[in-house]
């Protein structure tokens, strides 16, 4: 492997952990607050499908975009309403969102398009078009930095850099703000803000809300930025690499991005070599295909340090009379 | 209460007789695969079919869509037990299955593509897919300017290696010297469905050298050929002729008349004369082919299709032997 193959490896995975990386922030607003979501496959295929539908309609991205975060919003709004307002359990209504996702998409796409659940290609200004930073061009020949700045940070979609803003603008939410230090306290012990006088089902909402905002960002992508349209099932499991990369950052923004990052190059790197001979032990293609998966397997069995959940996670919250 | 009651009863007694009218005169029916009705690909191709004998004939037939795994056997015994004849079931993944349905319903002929399935009242479809992606793998030798072109198959199957296999003795005859990159999308029927994974695997293709990507993956290929006309590199699709999927990057398509199939099938059985066993669509027949038409027309010169030509009439004639992988599980050319 040399140089040129890494960053190429570096810049497949990249693409790759975009959309976990959305997913496992939306996941961290929501947990942090203590609302456990394991619906955030269904809303990335919701609004994945919704994405791309809007955007084949209108020929804009933008509105596309638009369309997708409402479909995430409206689920979240689902969820919100059942585990917050009234108190169901949060696993449930997760996994119901899930499955009204995956069979509401193909409905709708069947209905809309007749094309069994896909939507039609996009072309041109209805996908994310890649962006060329600046001087990327003149560097290009520089070693190795050359190539990192063209060849691996430049020319790739716009929300594959809002994504790593995000992650930033999470940490700064979260722990320089108001709003954040409360979030964490509801996640923590909502009777206490519920003394100092701050709505916990407001707080709760506000969580839920940015997660599914998020979400709408990674479904989105997949469908409008990675590829061109929607197809049935396209999230294929990136909700929940994202939940498992989530336990994996411990609830926290900067290692979030580190663990999304580590499953995109797990994936980029399988898809690069699928049969890999490794000190004269030929590693078989499948193996390097469960790769992510094993590894969450190790991460969830609690191999990678404890992982702590906000203490408040998954408890509805009821006032003390 | 009562009333709806009634009401409801009516409507189940109604639904009974309808689904025993049905019952009586025997349709042909058709059970289509997972990838779905409108993969732009296998099943595509089997419905277009269905659709073709419809218009020709004025029949009917039924149809369902398999949802997962765990529907195959309840959905084709309903099929059976609805009368339909024949029951035609699209993929190899439908064998075991089949062999186990088909003896409790002697009366009823079943068609499986792709597979062979030996029971006395089962006809089986394959096709010689080995020589169809010998011819394209001979186009995209010439078509390459690298040295290097690429396979992308879906789930990681011997059927698909017979793809990979005959698409690398193809590319091997033409340019001896080239570099034929292999990758699946995965190891279950997900694999069929991913665009994202299987733009993702051509771009890393694409890094390594290769400028012909051939996809033989159902709809993971759709983001096969996206990915490709993006990176501004050539593809060739499978199946139905997806050239006009993106005009002037697709090369050309490995046409696996899986439409024929389904026609043939339907027409022999309104008739009263399918002939259960094995049947081999090949070159000779027909049964594969690759794909010439308007889109693709500016991209293959007039001595590419010469050469091909004269290899696929060789092939018909015997002279050159396409190695089959599922003959022996194994490539003579190195994957």
């Amino acid at each position: 492997m040399d140089f040129l193959g890494i960053i190429q490896i570096l810049d497949s995975a990249l693409r790759l952990a975009t959309p976990l990386l959305f997913a496992c922030l939306a996941g961290l607003f929501s947990e942090r607050a203590g609302i456990f979501d394991i619906g955030l496959e269904g809303k990335i295929l919701a609004s994945a499908f919704l994405s791309a539908a809007f955007a084949f309609y209108t020929g804009n991205v933008w509105l596309g975009l638009l369309a997708g975060i409402v479909a995430s919003l409206m689920l979240s709004a689902i969820h919100g309403l059942a585990s917050i307002t009234f108190r169901g359990n949060q696993l449930i209504s997760g996994v119901a969102i899930n499955f009204l996702a995956s069979g509401i998409t193909v409905v709708v796409g069947e209905a809309w398009f007749g094309l069994g659940g896909r939507t039609p290609s996009l072309m041109g200004g209805a996908r994310f078009a890649e962006i060329t930073l600046p001087f990327a061009d003149a560097i290009r020949g520089m070693p190795v930095i050359g190539p990192i700045y063209s060849d691996l940070l430049s020319g790739h979609s716009i929300l594959v850099y809002f994504g790593l803003l995000c992650v930033p603008l999470t940490w700064w939410v979260l722990y320089r703000t108001r709003f954040g230090l409360r979030l964490r306290a509801v996640g923590e012990n909502p009777a206490a803000v519920d003394t100092a006088g701050v709505s916990v089902v407001g707080l709760r909402y506000a969580a839920v809300m940015i997660c599914g905002v998020l979400c709408g960002f990674a479904g989105a992508y997949l469908a409008t930025a990675l590829s061109a349209g929607f197809v049935k099932e396209m999230s294929a499991g990136r909700g929940f690499i994202a939940l498992a990369a989530l336990i994996f950052a411990k609830w926290r923004p900067w290692y979030a991005l580190g663990a999304t990052f580590l499953f995109g190059l797990l994936d980029a790197f399988g898809n690069r070599y699928q049969s890999l001979d490794l000190f004269g032990v030929d590693i078989p293609t499948q193996f390097m295909q469960a790769l992510p998966y094993i590894l969450t397997v190790v991460i969830l069995a609690g191999f990678v340090g404890r992982a702590i959940p906000p203490r408040a996670g998954g408890k509805p919250y009821v006032k003390e009379r | 209460m009562t009333i709806t009651r009634t009401l409801m009863g009516a409507a189940a007694t109604l639904a009974l007789s309808a689904g025993l009218a049905a019952a009586q005169d025997s349709e042909p029916g058709l059970i289509i695969d997972l990838g779905g009705k409108f993969d732009k690909s296998f099943n595509e191709s089997a419905y277009v079919g269905a659709q073709r004998w419809v218009e020709d004939t004025g029949g009917e037939y039924a149809e369902i869509e398999l949802a997962n795994e765990a529907q195959r056997e309840q959905t084709m015994r309903r099929m059976a037990e609805r009368g339909a004849n024949p029951v035609v079931v699209l993929g190899f993944a439908n064998a075991s299955t089949l062999e186990a349905v088909a003896p409790d319903y002697p009366e009823t002929d079943f068609v499986i593509v792709d597979m062979v399935v030996e029971q006395p009242n089962v006809k089986s479809v394959v096709f010689s897919e080995h020589e169809g992606s010998y011819l394209v793998g001979m186009m995209a030798g010439m078509a390459s300017e690298t040295g290097t072109v690429s396979f992308i198959g879906g789930m990681d199957v011997p059927l698909i290696s017979k793809f990979a296999c005959g698409y690398a003795q193809g590319v091997k005859a033409v340019n001896p010297d080239a570099n034929v990159i292999v990758n699946m999308t995965g190891t279950t029927p997900a694999a069929w469905n991913d665009p994202v994974k299987g733009a993702e695997l051509t771009r890393s293709q694409i890094s390594q050298g290769s400028d012909v990507v051939f996809a033989a993956a159902g709809g993971t290929g759709i983001g096969v050929l996206q990915a490709a006309a993006d990176e501004g590199i050539l593809s060739i699709g499978v199946d139905s002729n997806q050239n006009h999927l993106h005009p002037g990057s697709v090369l050309t398509s490995m046409v696996k008349r899986v439409d024929n199939a389904v026609y043939d099938a339907f027409t022999a059985s309104a008739a009263g004369e399918l002939e259960t066993g094995i049947t081999v669509m090949g070159l000779e027949n027909e049964g594969v082919a690759y794909a010439m038409d308007e889109n693709n027309a500016d991209l293959i010169t007039e001595e590419m299709i010469a050469v091909v030509e004269e290899a696929s009439d060789a092939i018909v004639a015997g002279e050159i032997q396409v190695h089959d992988y599922l003959s022996d599980n194994s490539c003579p050319v190195d994957l």
